[in-house]
């Protein structure tokens, strides 16, 4: 039996939110950040967790990571309990928080390292050798001598995640890494992350926003609405089922009338005169080749492009189609 | 199991484990002492990066140490030539170390903790595997390592010059001196702490940072001697710990304790630090419990 490096059985938290109301009375309302999850993670596997902001994503890691205790339900990361033995399971697990830093704000990198190798307990030459690995891969060595708060975002997040990995955990949680930072960083980063799981099998737990972070670096996505899941399952699957469309993009070789009347697609969009035309299908019903040669009665192709639907999409959709659901069954 | 089998089987096998056992004890020691020794180093790194800071603060404890030491040898000879034990060269020698150990016993405090813990980075400090009080005491061990020379050394060469220093010409009151130095700034962190801990249920703590600076200020011997202080206010100092930050160790560099006084001085600073560090660990973990149950 594959081990779980995640477990999580009808977990949930509650959060108590005082408002003032009146002058001096204040009125407790309960808040189910999380409320009743349950998954389980094998050992390196890699997971997008999504959701809107406020879905109870942060509340979960900090559960699995012991810096909270979960109202009720259990929790088990690498086989331990969080709360109860959370320094051990800090030296098995790596976390990178997008919007905090664990790095020493005036010391360079190399010094962060030093001092996360002694809190590690690496010997010198285990800690050496992969802090160079890092340096080579995250192509740290530019800066990896400049103060931390003199790099910019992209160099700041690279260092996070050599931080991150520097005592070769298990399973490697990131909250929100590519928040902010340029396509060329992003990219960079997810082929790294992609490079690492095969070398050393590292599990991979992800929240993000990006839809080809998810794509990338996932083979499984769990979406939270109100701290309830969801979806649980592959990428395909969550657009298949809420039904989300893909867009072909088409480039005409001259300026055609509105392409519509194309059989199960629909026109979306008309440019330059009718140059570039937009045209949305579900896969579920035909294909891009079937679209493509309907088109290709009515007008030449120069070129062509499909765009992915995006995350944000696809989870409103996802929500939308609950909330329906659960008006339903009331 | 198999480990406690073959012990009660072969002897051999048994001193075997016991020695396994001392290697990982042993072990065990030196990481801690490795990690301890890595957080003091960086502490001295990273307030090596504030050159000017240090340098803006020996010039500014220089220049009160200044009006100090003339204010107080002006006062002694108002009070015809000695005051509590202390003549002009005495009196000014006290205000100028008082002045030399304000960047070192770090006096006017730290508030890292405090903005940690209101902007939620202290959940990267819990996700460490290390005690964070134990990090942040070895860092500030680094902190008043480099400051000691930059901080202490302007303060009192102008004192030398000026108004001339009288220290004991013994070794022994140094090396007292010294060790009453590391635990007035180990003392001072763990006063500090426990105020910062406060912002786990306080949301400012502007207030009782105030009360706190004027309090160790006045009762630590910062302004003048606590042996100048009237009965009362001696009593009231002696209550808490803070004689221990600044006037402990001046006694025992000038030499105004020895011997078995000086001892006995020093194993007060260790009850106070003691007393602090622990109540400090335990308020830690009350507070991050109430973070990590309610939430923040």
């Amino acid at each position: 039996m594959s081990e779980s490096i995640i477990d999580v059985r009808d977990l949930r938290r509650e959060f108590t939110v005082r408002s003032p109301s009146g002058r001096v009375r204040r009125t407790k309302r309960s808040v189910h950040a999380v409320d009743g999850l349950t998954f389980s993670m094998p050992a390196g596997a890699a997971i997008g967790y999504i959701g809107a902001n406020g879905a109870g994503k942060s509340t979960t890691i900090k559960m699995l990571t012991g810096i909270l205790v979960p109202s009720s339900g259990t929790v088990r990361t690498c086989g331990l309990e969080p709360i109860r033995q959370r320094r051990t399971l800090a030296r098995r697990i790596g976390v990178v928080f997008g919007q905090r830093t664990q790095l020493w704000w005036d010391l360079p990198l190399r010094e962060s390292f030093r001092t996360l190798a002694a809190i590690h307990r690496l010997p010198e030459n285990v800690w050496v050798k992969r802090r160079d690995e890092l340096i080579d891969r995250l192509d740290l060595a530019a800066f990896v001598h400049t103060p931390v708060r003199q790099l910019s975002l992209g160099q700041r997040i690279r260092g996070e995640i050599a931080a991150a990995l520097l005592h070769s955990p298990s399973l490697l949680i990131l909250d929100e890494p590519t928040i902010g930072l340029d396509v060329l960083s992003k990219e960079r980063l997810r082929l790294f992350l992609t490079e690492q799981r095969e070398l050393h099998g590292t599990s991979l737990l992800l929240t993000t926003h990006d839809m080809d972070d998810v794509q990338r670096l996932t083979e499984r996505v769990i979406v939270v609405d109100h701290g309830r899941m969801v979806y649980d399952g592959n990428l395909p699957g969550l657009v298949g089922r809420v039904g989300a469309e893909r867009v072909i993009v088409l480039d005409l070789v001259e300026p055609s009338p509105p392409l519509s009347g194309i059989p199960e697609a629909e026109l979306v969009g008309v440019e330059a005169d009718g140059l570039r035309q937009r045209l949305s299908f579900s896969p579920e019903r035909t294909t891009a080749a079937a679209v493509l040669a309907a088109v290709g009665e009515r007008a030449s192709v120069r070129d062509l492009s499909i765009e992915e639907p995006d995350i944000e999409d696809v989870v409103r959709r996802l929500y939308l189609s609950t909330t329906a659901l659960n008006d339903h069954v009331k | 199991m198999c480990a406690a089998h073959h012990t009660l089987d072969v002897p051999d096998s048994a001193r075997r484990s016991f020695r396994r056992r001392t290697t990982a004890t042993a072990r065990r020691v030196v990481e801690r002492w490795r990690l301890f020794a890595a957080y003091v180093a960086m502490g001295f790194r990273r307030w090596s990066t504030y050159r000017l800071a240090m340098a803006a603060g020996a010039f500014t404890n220089t220049v009160f140490g200044l009006i100090k030491a003339y204010i107080t040898v002006g006062a002694i000879g108002a009070a015809g030539g000695a005051v509590g034990g202390y003549d002009a060269a005495t009196g000014a020698t006290y205000a100028w170390l008082a002045q030399a150990l304000i960047g070192p016993v770090n006096v006017f405090g730290w508030r890292d903790l405090a903005e940690r813990i209101r902007t939620g980075d202290v959940a990267v400090d819990l996700a460490r595997p290390i005690d964070p009080q134990f990090a942040f005491l070895a860092t500030d061990l680094g902190r008043a390592a480099y400051t000691f020379i930059p901080r202490g050394g302007p303060p009192l060469l102008v004192g030398a010059l000026v108004t001339g220093l009288a220290l004991p010409s013994s070794p022994l009151p140094y090396l007292l001196g010294t060790v009453s130095i590391a635990l007035a700034v180990m003392a001072s962190f763990a006063g500090w702490w426990l105020l910062n801990l406060a912002a786990f249920w306080l949301l400012d703590l502007r207030g009782a940072t105030t009360l706190y600076l004027v309090a160790s200020n006045v009762l630590s011997g910062m302004i003048i001697p606590v042996h100048w202080f009237p009965d009362w206010l001696w009593t009231v100092a002696s209550c808490t710990p803070f004689p221990s930050l600044i006037q402990t160790p001046i006694d025992v560099v000038m030499g105004h304790v020895t011997g078995t006084e000086a001892l006995s001085v020093i194993g007060v600073q260790c009850g106070w630090l003691a007393g602090m560090l622990l109540t400090g660990q335990l308020l830690f973990r009350a507070g991050a419990r109430r973070l990590v149950v309610q939430g923040g």
